[in-house]
């Protein structure tokens, strides 16, 4: 089994990548479960989704507390919040940031992996230059640092679950998975 | 005229019974025109035959023959909404006769 | 067709491919989102059937009540405040016999206002009439709503199919929708014999005076006592299409138990990865999952416990002044036979509170350093 947290904040499609990934995994013929902190959201505080992983149904119903990884969606959450709350030894950090590994202050404690989720996002026009929507360029870096996914499958997850500028949003996943 | 030949129906066993809670027979054993205190008497000379006495009748106790109004007194329990409603002011509500 | 969906929209699912007529309801969280998908359904022509829009949820429940009486298979969903303006109407639905379906989403009462998760609502409601299905997954909720409509419409009485706000109705999870043309199979269209028609006009809801009354709450009851056999009966008839059981109970690694857990709802399944961890430590556990609480399936229950040695009822909701709602129930259902094991009752996940593996093996500590249960009620994660 694995569990993975997400950190963003409202309004940036934290919860629709814990969402999109599910559904890219379940192609894959594996079993998962997603979900959004259990609460109320507001555009702009902080929010946190959920992933739990497994080749046999998943009976565990009760929150992660211990996650394997975490991935940061919004750079400045850093500051915020401990991100690494609970994450346990040897796991690993996935963060929108251009900024290298080395530079972040949880590096040698932990594995971590940068991303620079916003510039591909701006570059594909997803979202506005002031709020890019960065959820599908985070998601196709995770499927690729964690080996959970095809990119084809996150494609499909992405054609069947987000209405607006599939193609766009395809193109941003692919071009963080090559990266990543 | 309806006819006022139906009994009140008991139920001898739940076998018998509908499931649902509705009406299975008729209710015209009810003889509600008993409860009256006061009745309508329509002034036919003044009746315009608009029908708005027939159409607000709770009951309904009101029929129209040949155009008019007529009051079914065997159910008609009193309660004097023609009068009430009637725009040429042609019904009265007067005391019940015991 | 295997489908990453919400618990919310199990539910939606479940009352599409169930060929919902009519759907009224009012949004509340956690439950939005089962009647938002419904009115998109509706509005793109997906799904053939009228929604009306009502003021609240008492509205909601006596529209689905007149749709049933003209014999309309109709739909609705709510959550706790909401479940609790329809509870007049409720007793209308099971009194009256009609077959509604309902979704609740299990929130908490307020106050303490709180959006998040436990039973007391639906609990509340036991005694009106209505069978209760409690889910654990989203693949249940589904093909509970399916059920529930068979089962409801060959008793006339309406079925609540009840799951757990967040940690099911905005969870989601892989589920196999099943396909129309099966359902169609197994689901034929309602068609009850006494409805409201200008062909054989009838009044209904009249005054029911002493020569009847008993008669029809006499019937209710006795067709309440068919619904377990015709429950498992059509669980398997459904099983035959679709390949899942669902049943009254689903009792886990239980036979040889020194100690079995009786839980709901969501923690029904977490108890189960407690019960694999409980064993690897040498604890012989199990666990007795109950999906329908109403009618409580008294034989069931009885059959699997006699075989253990002790069990703990795992409550997420309290009867204030009585205890943990289901421990009652086992309790009764256990009382004077012989050879029954020592229950103990405990009460968890009061709004919201997380329900953990660590909470079963704490429950599993207790119970097994005790003979009999020394008090009614033994909180667990609550700070005293």
């Amino acid at each position: 089994m694995v569990e993975i947290r997400f950190h963003g904040r409202g309004g940036q499609g934290t919860v629709v990548a814990s969402k999109i990934l599910a559904d890219a995994i379940a192609k894959e013929d594996k079993w998962v479960q997603a979900y959004p902190e259990f609460g109320v959201e507001r555009r702009g505080s902080p929010v946190v989704a959920f992933i739990r992983i497994n080749d046999k149904p998943i009976y565990d119903k009760s929150r992660i507390y211990a996650p394997d990884h975490v991935v940061v969606v919004d750079p400045t959450l850093v500051e915020a919040i401990d991100i690494t709350e609970g994450l346990k030894p040897g796991g690993m950090i996935i963060i929108n940031s251009d900024r290298r590994p080395e530079d972040l202050p949880f590096h040698g404690k932990f594995e971590v992996r940068t991303i620079n989720a916003t510039a591909i996002a701006v570059k594909h026009k997803l979202g506005s230059l002031a709020a890019p929507i960065v959820n599908t360029a985070i998601a196709g870096a995770v499927i690729k640092i964690l080996g959970l996914a095809k990119p084809e499958s996150l494609a499909t997850a992405i054609r069947d679950g987000i209405a607006i500028k599939p193609d766009d949003n395809i193109k941003a996943a692919r071009e963080a998975y090559e990266m990543a | 005229m309806r006819p006022k030949k139906a009994k009140k129906i008991v139920f001898k066993s739940a076998e018998e019974m509908p499931i649902m809670i509705c009406s299975v027979g008729d209710q015209t054993h009810n003889l509600t025109g008993a409860w009256r205190n006061i009745r309508p008497e329509i002034d036919l000379s003044k009746c315009i035959k608009c029908g708005i006495c027939w159409k607000f009748c709770p009951e309904p106790s009101i029929d129209v023959v040949d155009e008019w109004p007529v009051v079914d007194y065997d159910y008609c329990k009193g309660c004097g909404i023609c009068a009430e409603e009637c725009p040429a002011k042609c019904i009265v509500m007067v005391e019940e006769r015991r | 067709m295997k489908k990453v969906i919400m618990g919310n929209h199990a539910l939606s699912y479940g009352a599409m491919l169930a060929r919902s007529q009519v759907i009224s309801a009012y949004p509340i969280t956690p439950q939005t989102q089962v009647v938002e998908l419904l009115s998109e359904m509706c509005a793109d022509g997906s799904l053939d059937a009228r929604f009306i829009k009502v003021e609240s949820e008492h509205s909601a429940m006596a529209s689905c009540i007149g749709a049933s009486v003209a014999g309309a298979r109709a739909f609705t969903a709510t959550s706790a405040q909401g479940l609790a303006l329809m509870h007049e109407m409720l007793h209308w639905a099971a009194g009256g016999r009609h077959p509604i379906v309902m979704g609740n989403i299990n929130r908490a009462m307020a106050p303490g206002w709180s959006i998040w998760t436990d039973q007391n609502d639906s609990l509340s409601q036991r005694d009106t009439g209505w069978m209760q299905f409690y889910c654990s997954s989203n693949q249940e909720v589904v093909d509970t709503v399916i059920q529930g409509f068979k089962v409801a419409e060959r008793l006339m009485i309406p079925a609540m199919v009840v799951l757990d706000a967040f940690a099911l109705s905005h969870t989601y999870e892989v589920v196999d929708v099943p396909d129309q043309k099966l359902v169609d199979e197994f689901l034929p269209p309602f068609k009850p014999e006494i409805r409201l028609t200008p062909a054989d006009p009838r009044a209904f809801g009249g005054l029911t005076g002493s020569d009847h009354y008993m008669e029809l709450r006499y019937l209710l009851q006795r067709e309440m006592e068919k619904a377990p056999a015709l429950i498992e009966e059509t669980g398997r008839e459904y099983e035959k299409l679709f390949g899942r059981y669902l049943g009254l109970v689903d009792p886990y690694r239980c036979d040889d138990a020194e100690l079995v857990f009786v839980t709901s709802g969501t923690a029904g399944f977490t108890a189960r990865v407690a019960v694999d961890e409980l064993r690897a430590s040498g604890v012989r556990a199990g666990n007795l999952r109950v999906k329908v609480f109403r009618p409580f399936p008294f034989d069931r229950v009885r059959e699997v416990l006699a075989k253990v040695k002790r069990a703990a009822v795992v409550d997420r909701n309290c009867s204030y002044g009585a205890g943990g709602i289901f421990y009652q129930e086992v309790k009764s259902a256990l009382y004077g036979r012989p050879g029954m094991p020592p229950l103990f009752g405990y009460i968890a996940g009061l709004g919201g509170r997380d329900i953990m593996v660590d909470s079963f093996k704490e429950i599993a500590a207790d119970a097994m350093s005790k003979d009999r249960a020394e008090q009614e009620i033994v909180w667990i994660g609550v700070k005293k």
